[in-house]
């Protein structure tokens, strides 16, 4: 069947968006393997994105946990995350498609702030949906969006954060199809968003791949990422499954803890669902309502993850192992302390795992954490849950 | 012949929507009861969802609602049980989303519905290539699983009616449910098309709130399908809607 990941994927959505996800996976297919396409796009992520991005030795970090650590500088991109790859492959689609406008959902800003760049760069009309709680949690990145161009919509609907973001602009785009495409920020949604989002953030992996075999001369021992929806993991994850010697590990947001009612593990504590447009694993009720999730980090606080992801997992590729928010914050320390460098609250998940992980395996091994954003935007925040008085 | 058959058989049935456990089941029952007595052809109970991406804001706003009040599947399943056994004739539809039936097991979900008197159920994340093995879960318990045709559907839509069951919902407009003053959508040219291939019977729905709506796309169609109209009713006068929504459903009845 179509856009399946084993028993995940497909396209659950309504019959009103059917033809247009038809037409877009058709204009992906064209544009994916033309020269032209091709050109432009590596041409915007080389000259305007600041691609390649920098495979980062991190030395203290490594003295540290006693075996070598990397970090892939995704922080380091302009609008300093990972999403930018994406948005541009997708404005650049939409351009080909012939739209006008894009819409698009955030959580913590960072795929709205990069998609309102790339449609500021590219001329198009741009709008974003933000849970209204988001909104007040990252209130620059809603200023930084407008100061792009776009207008940010507050969703005040259900629990105000990132899947209802992601309702309210399917919702939008149901309502108006012909000149707009809604550019999804994550490996998720109905096919073909999940394989076109993947594909677009796989150049992390490639580039990565490249840069660890020049460096050590040998495939890692293990490449960490964190996991909402789970676009950076996949990104970084997907040029090495078939190294199957490589352990691939998803950090999924624990919140609380898994045992508590306030987390957002999928995998962990999801079950099998069929939402926004996808089958997957879930965070539900008994009866299928889909759970409200909480995360310190706005960017992971989704109740599901992408298709590929529930199936990586189902095979066994791919490992998933929950962090809380205790963690994060504490790894968002660390990191900041010994390199020198202040992660995303999102990546923090994954850096607070290498801290647990990286001394059980030995001194020759070889790590690679995927550095998906940059914590400019999570300063604020931190402070706050770390009892400090912080004016902007 | 089946209720849903008989509900289309020589007339034009006017098809009410209400959203179940909302404000209460019981609430619920003596709405549909009122609604019946009104005139109505057939009705959808909306088995409420956390997350109705096909929904304008009057039946998120209920559909929390109920879910607040602690409705869940099972009283719904219930509340159609004990409609029939007080003598409700005119057929029942459910509509939901794909999650709730899923994660409640399609064999179990069509077994109950069977046994609760229900003859159809409309999902609006379940488009033509996703049905296959839902259809074949509902058939054997004679639960219709039915298509949605919507304005952007063009060539779509002679593949959608060619395997369609019970009837077509035809979706006025585009975007998600709520009143609009006008629809645009050439309704006829769709049901042409339709009829090409089908003799399943078309109902339209999305959009009509006015008696004047409800005649016009009567006259190109065989049914008319209200639910945020019905519903803002409902939101306005809680449990005190059952007169208001009788005589508006009587008025809509009789426009067609």
């Amino acid at each position: 069947m179509k856009g399946r990941f084993g028993q995940h994927g497909g396209q659950f959505i309504p019959e009103t968006l059917m033809n247009e996800i038809i037409k877009l996976e058709a204009a992906y297919l064209r544009c994916k393997d033309d020269p032209e396409f091709t050109a432009e796009l590596d041409g915007l992520l080389r000259g305007y994105a600041g691609r390649p991005s920098l495979l980062y030795f991190a030395a203290n970090m490594s003295e540290d946990l006693g075996a070598k650590v990397y970090l892939k500088r995704e922080d380091l991109n302009h609008t300093g995350s990972h999403k930018i790859n994406n948005v541009l492959g997708q404005c650049l689609l939409a351009k080909r498609m012939g739209k006008t406008r894009v819409i698009a959902e955030t959580g913590a800003g960072q795929h709205g702030v990069a998609t309102a760049t790339a449609a500021a760069l590219l001329g198009l009309e741009c709008e974003i949906f933000m849970g209204l709680e988001d909104t007040q949690r990252q209130a620059l990145n809603v200023f930084r969006m407008e100061l792009l161009g776009a207008k940010v919509h507050a969703v005040t609907t259900g629990t105000q954060v990132l899947k209802d973001a992601v309702n309210e602009a399917m919702r939008e785009w149901s309502g108006r199809v012909d000149d707009t495409l809604y550019v999804l920020g994550s490996v998720m949604g109905p096919h073909p968003f999940p394989t076109i989002v993947r594909d677009f953030q796989s150049v992390i992996g490639r580039e990565a791949r490249q840069q660890i075999l020049a460096a050590e001369g040998k495939l890692p021992t293990a490449v960490l990422a964190c996991v909402g929806g789970g676009s950076n993991a996949i990104g970084i994850f997907h040029e090495f499954i078939a190294d199957e010697a490589v352990r691939l590990i998803g950090c999924e947001a624990a919140g609380e803890g898994v045992d508590t009612e306030r987390n957002a593990a999928t995998i962990a504590n999801g079950s099998a669902g069929v939402f926004h447009g996808m089958k997957s694993y879930f965070c539900q009720d008994e009866y299928g309502q889909i759970a409200p999730v909480y995360s310190i980090s706005a960017g992971l606080d989704y109740p599901g993850i992408g298709p590929e992801h529930a199936w990586l997992h189902d095979t066994g590729r791919a490992e998933y192992v929950p962090v809380t928010d205790a963690e994060a914050v504490s790894a968002f320390e660390y990191l900041s302390r010994q390199e020198g460098i202040i992660p995303a609250v999102e990546s923090a998940h994954a850096i607070a795992h290498a801290r647990k992980l990286v001394p059980t395996l030995g001194p020759d091994a070889v790590v690679v954490i995927c550095l998906s954003g940059r914590g400019d935007k999570d300063v604020a925040a931190i402070a706050k849950y770390l009892g400090r008085e912080v004016s902007e | 012949m089946s209720r849903l058959a008989a509900a289309f058989a020589g007339k034009k049935p006017f098809i009410a929507f209400v959203t179940g456990g909302d404000p209460s089941v019981a609430d619920t029952k003596r709405f549909i009861h009122a609604i019946a007595a009104a005139g109505a052809g057939m009705v959808e109970i909306g088995i409420p969802f956390s997350d109705p991406i096909a929904e304008g804001p009057v039946i998120q706003e209920a559909s929390q609602r109920a879910l607040a009040a602690g409705t869940t599947t099972d009283d719904l399943f219930a509340l159609a049980g004990e409609l029939r056994a007080e003598g409700l004739e005119i057929p029942l539809a459910f509509m939901t989303y794909l999650n709730p039936v899923f994660h409640y097991g399609f064999e179990r979900f069509f077994a109950r519905a069977e046994l609760a008197g229900v003859d159809a159920i409309i999902i609006p994340d379940l488009p033509y290539e996703e049905q296959a093995e839902v259809k074949q879960a509902a058939r054997p318990h004679g639960v219709a699983v039915i298509s949605l045709i919507a304005p952007t559907s063009d060539e779509r839509i002679r593949m959608i009616a060619a395997e369609a069951e019970g009837f077509i919902y035809l979706v006025s407009s585009l975007g998600v449910t709520g009143v609009r003053s006008q629809i645009t959508t050439d309704i006829d040219a769709i049901v042409a098309q339709i009829r090409q291939v089908t003799d399943v019977p078309v109902a339209v729905g999305f959009g009509i709130s006015t008696p004047q709506q409800a005649a016009a796309m009567a006259a190109k169609s065989d049914g008319v399908i209200v639910g945020s109209a019905i519903v803002r009713l409902i939101a306005q006068h809680g449990a005190a809607a059952e007169p208001v929504i009788a005589g508006y459903v009587r008025q809509m009845a009789q426009a067609l």
